[in-house]
C-alpha cells in the first residue's frame, strides 16, 4: 500500500510504534510520539489497533495441545535429571 | 471498513496510554516468576517440582514448535528432545532467572535438528511501506481506512474465529519474522533474550518484531472489517 497523504511525522511515528509500546525509546522520543498522537487521530487509531494486536498475541493459547506425557517419556526425562542432579551433591531425599 | 475521525481522540488516547502501562506490567510475569522458582528448586535437587516444570515447558515448547512448523508430530518430538537436552545439561543453567530463554534456545536448536522446512510461508523480507494505511483529508479532517477495533474484546478470552484468524496470520508470516514474534510477544522474552536465542542483533529483532506485528495487524484489520460489514448486512437482512 502506498504511504499516501502521510506527513513526515506520521511516517516516523509509524516506524517507531513497536519500540514505543515496548518502552524501548528514550524519554524525549516518547514525548515526541505522545505529542504527535495527541494531535493526530488517524495515528492514534492505528497505534491502538497495533497495541490490541500485541495483546491478542500475549493472551493467545494454542488450539492444539500436546498429548499426555507417557510414563516411558517421563522416566527418560527424570533419569536424565537425576543423573545431572548427582553433580549438585544434593542432600535432599528422592521423591 | 469504517472511517475513523477525531471522534474517539480522547478516549482512544487514554486507553492507549493505560493499555501500554497494563501491557508492560502484565500479569504474565507471574508465570515467569513461578517457572524461575521451579528452576531454582530443581537446581537444589528438589524433585517434587519436576512434573510441574516438565508440564509447563512441554506445553510452551509444543506451542512454539507447532506454530513454527505446523507439524503436530514434530512439535511433540521437539518438545521431548528439548526437555531431554534440558535435563541432560541442567547443571549448565547458572541463573534460574534465565531458564525461559535457555530452554527456548535449546528448543530452537532442536527445531533446526529436525531439518524440516516449515509448511508455512518461506523466508522473505517484509517492507514497512506495505503496511502503512492510506490516509486522506476531507472537510479539514485527516482519515485512514481502518476497521472498527473498538468491538474487539480487550480481555483474555479469544473467540474461536478470531483465534483462527490469528493463527492463520502467524502461519502466513515468513519464518524469520514468525520466530521473533513467537518469542517476543507470545513467550514475552525481552529483546535482548530473543536476540540471544535466535543469534540476531537486537536491532534486527526490533525491526522484525515491528514488521511482524504490522503484518498481523493488517490481517486482523481485514477480518474485523469483513466481520463488521457482515454484521451490518446480516442486521439489515434480519430486520
Amino acid at each position: 500500500m502506498e504511504p499516501q497523504g502521510h506527513s513526515e511525522n506520521c511516517q516516523q511515528i509509524f516506524a517507531l510504534l513497536s519500540d514505543y509500546l515496548n518502552l524501548e525509546l528514550p524519554a524525549d522520543a516518547c514525548e515526541e510520539i505522545e505529542n504527535h498522537l495527541a494531535g493526530c487521530p488517524p495515528c492514534i487509531e492505528f497505534a491502538e489497533s497495533l497495541r490490541k494486536t500485541v495483546e491478542l498475541c500475549s493472551h493467545y493459547r494454542p488450539t492444539e495441545l500436546p498429548t499426555a506425557l507417557g510414563e516411558q517419556a517421563r522416566n527418560e526425562l527424570l533419569a536424565a535429571y537425576k543423573k545431572v542432579r548427582i553433580g549438585y551433591g544434593s542432600l535432599l531425599p528422592d521423591k | 471498513m469504517t472511517e475513523v475521525t477525531a471522534r474517539h481522540l480522547y478516549t482512544a488516547f487514554a486507553s492507549f496510554v493505560v493499555g501500554q502501562a497494563r501491557y508492560n506490567q502484565s500479569g504474565t510475569n507471574l508465570g515467569r516468576e513461578i517457572e524461575v522458582e521451579l528452576a531454582r528448586r530443581l537446581m537444589m535437587g528438589d524433585t517434587e517440582v519436576f512434573d510441574r516444570f516438565v508440564e509447563h515447558f512441554r506445553a510452551k515448547i509444543f506451542q512454539y514448535t507447532w506454530l513454527m512448523c505446523g507439524q503436530r508430530e514434530d512439535a511433540e518430538e521437539v518438545a521431548q528432545d528439548t526437555l531431554l537436552k534440558v535435563f541432560e545439561s541442567f547443571d549448565q543453567l547458572r541463573q534460574p532467572e534465565r531458564v525461559r530463554p535457555w530452554v527456548f534456545r535449546i528448543a530452537k536448536n532442536a527445531c533446526l535438528m529436525k531439518r524440516r522446512k516449515s509448511i508455512f510461508a518461506p523466508d522473505r523480507e517484509l517492507s514497512l511501506d506495505e503496511f502503512m494505511p492510506s490516509k486522506s483529508h476531507a472537510h479539514g479532517e485527516a482519515k485512514i481506512e481502518i476497521a472498527d477495533w473498538s468491538s474487539l474484546p480487550d480481555d483474555r478470552v479469544l473467540q474461536a474465529e478470531m483465534k483462527e484468524v490469528l493463527e492463520g496470520a502467524i502461519a502466513a508470516l515468513p519464518e524469520n519474522y514468525r520466530s521473533v514474534i513467537l518469542l517476543r510477544d507470545m513467550e514475552e522474552l525481552s529483546t535482548q533474550e530473543t536476540a540471544q536465542v535466535l543469534d540476531l542483533s537486537e536491532d534486527t529483532v526490533k525491526t522484525r518484531l515491528h514488521r511482524a506485528r504490522l503484518a498481523l495487524r493488517a490481517k486482523l484489520d481485514d477480518y474485523l472489517g469483513t466481520a463488521s460489514r457482515r454484521t451490518v448486512v446480516e442486521g439489515m437482512g434480519g430486520a
